[in-house]
């Protein structure tokens, strides 16, 4: 336990803030967003949606995706108004 | 310094000698709701910090699960934490009983052991806190209101310890110690803050630090986390012995993981736990009286349970009979009966253990009783024949 002892506190305290940034809970995904940018109106519906902050906002106001941490729920898909995400396999 | 000599001593029911050492204490925070027998606890702690005797947050809440939801959230911050329950209110508090111990929070709870519902009842027994024993908290049973006193110190002095970090349970039987008036010594406020300096926890929510309290822990976490509890277990007997030292330095008192009597040379030890000891203690004077080699033991530190403690007074018994104030229905022993036979196993002894559930639901034991069931095993052994074994109900009228 001893090498353990020097990663976990007490009651898995984490005293470091930020640190869910080395989670990466992109690898649960199956299925990945990817969007069509010709019909991306940037309105940020699925930026709003997204459980993760998983979607970015781009220079040119349309969207991206995050990889590391997009868990592939495909809500962004069902909310984009005009249609511009789909869920394709890995 | 106080030792040795004479004190006086207060009349005070074993409630109201809690509420006072815990007001002695200094506690920070008390999230509680009033439930028979534990009210009086509660009810004073309520009026020492309306009279502005004790400086401290009290939260009453609307339920046993909000109290102890309170106490964890209070205890993460670094407070010292109180509160008190019993019987279906212990039961309420069940989930976040292991929130309390998983996250390492030090809360201090009196626990007034009272029968559960159905059918509903309001008198001692063990069956609440034997429902919560494995929810990692450290737990005490006392026998009078002088060991509720003087282990309400004890126990946030070990609790609180940085290596330690466990909630402790003070188990008091209710109506039988929490209602009955007895004479207590006590320490002086100044002796009890030098006993009992203010917590200084090392690891606590404070927004100019921030850190991450009570994270997601997946399958590659969750298992050492929860191992850290049987760690911190472990460091029990051992710091709880350093804190009762120092208390006996200031005050002269000790009581240790077990209470002894006449075990040295005892053919049959009886086991117990909490206001039945007494009564087990007075019956075993009388046995011996009359040429019966009667010896008791009763549990005090009851989680973790103190195998090391134990085992000396019991290796050499012909016969252990363990009393059971709660039951478990269908198995193979009663709780404490469970725990007596795994020590014996694993010291490889097979002593026999006739074990024994009784006074559920308040049912009275006497004196007469305990040396009735001891001169039983005794004339068992005399005679040659097999102790039996498996549980059996001590008056139950079936």
């Amino acid at each position: 336990m001893a090498e353990v002892e020097k990663i976990i506190l007490p009651g898995g305290i984490i005293d470091r803030p930020g640190s869910t940034l080395d989670y990466k809970t992109g690898t649960w995904r199956v299925k990945k967003p990817v969007v069509d940018l010709n019909k991306c109106t940037g309105c940020l519906l699925c930026w709003i949606y997204c459980p993760e902050p998983a979607i970015r906002k781009r220079d040119d106001g349309k969207i991206e995706f995050d990889y590391d941490y997009c868990k592939g729920c495909g809500i962004c898909s069902v909310e984009c108004p005009t249609k511009a995400i789909k869920m394709e396999e890995e | 310094m106080s030792l040795l000599q004479p004190k006086t001593l207060k009349p005070m029911s074993t409630s109201e000698a809690i509420a006072y050492a815990v007001k002695q204490a200094n506690v920070d925070v008390i999230a509680a709701y009033p439930i028979t027998p534990q009210t009086i606890i509660v009810e004073r702690l309520s009026e020492y910090v309306n009279n502005g005797e004790l400086d401290a947050e009290y939260v009453a809440v609307e339920s046993e699960h909000s109290a102890m939801s309170a106490c964890v959230a209070a205890s993460l911050t670094g407070a010292r934490v109180f509160t008190s329950t019993a019987s279906q209110g212990l039961a309420l508090m069940h989930e976040v009983l292991y929130v309390a111990s998983g996250l390492r929070c030090p809360i201090v709870m009196a626990i007034a052991n009272r029968a559960l519902s159905a059918p509903i009842n309001i008198h001692c027994d063990h069956s609440d806190v034997m429902g919560s024993r494995d929810a990692g908290w450290v737990h005490i049973f006392v026998e009078n209101a002088q060991q509720a006193y003087d282990r309400i110190f004890q126990a946030f002095r070990l609790a609180e310890d940085n290596d330690i970090l466990l909630p402790v349970g003070v188990n008091l039987d209710g109506f039988f110690l929490s209602h009955a008036v007895e004479g207590v010594a006590t320490i002086s406020d100044s002796e009890a803050a030098l006993f009992l300096p203010p917590r200084k926890a090392k690891y606590y929510i404070d927004s100019s630090m921030p850190m991450t309290f009570g994270a997601f822990a997946l399958p590659d976490w969750y298992f050492e986390i929860k191992y850290q509890v049987v760690e911190a277990m472990e460091k029990v007997p051992k710091k709880l012995a350093e804190v009762e030292e120092a208390y006996y330095k200031m005050t002269g008192r000790m009581y240790g993981h077990v209470g002894a009597y006449r075990t040295e040379d005892a053919d049959v030890c009886l086991i117990c736990a909490g206001s039945a000891a007494a009564t087990a203690k007075f019956s075993v004077a009388r046995m011996r009286e009359k040429g019966i080699k009667a010896g008791l033991l009763s549990i005090r530190l009851f989680r973790p349970f103190p195998v090391e403690s134990i085992l000396p007074h019991v290796k050499d018994a012909k016969a252990l009979i363990v009393m059971d104030r709660a039951m478990s229905p269908g198995a193979p022993s009663a709780p404490i009966g469970q725990d007596i036979k795994t020590m014996l196993y694993d010291a490889g002894l097979n002593i026999p253990v006739a074990n024994f559930v009784y006074g559920l639901g308040g049912r009275d034991i006497s004196a007469a009783e305990f040396e009735s069931i001891t001169t039983k095993v005794i004339e068992d052994l005399k005679a040659g024949r097999p102790i039996e074994r498996g549980v059996k109900y001590w008056g139950v009228r079936i």
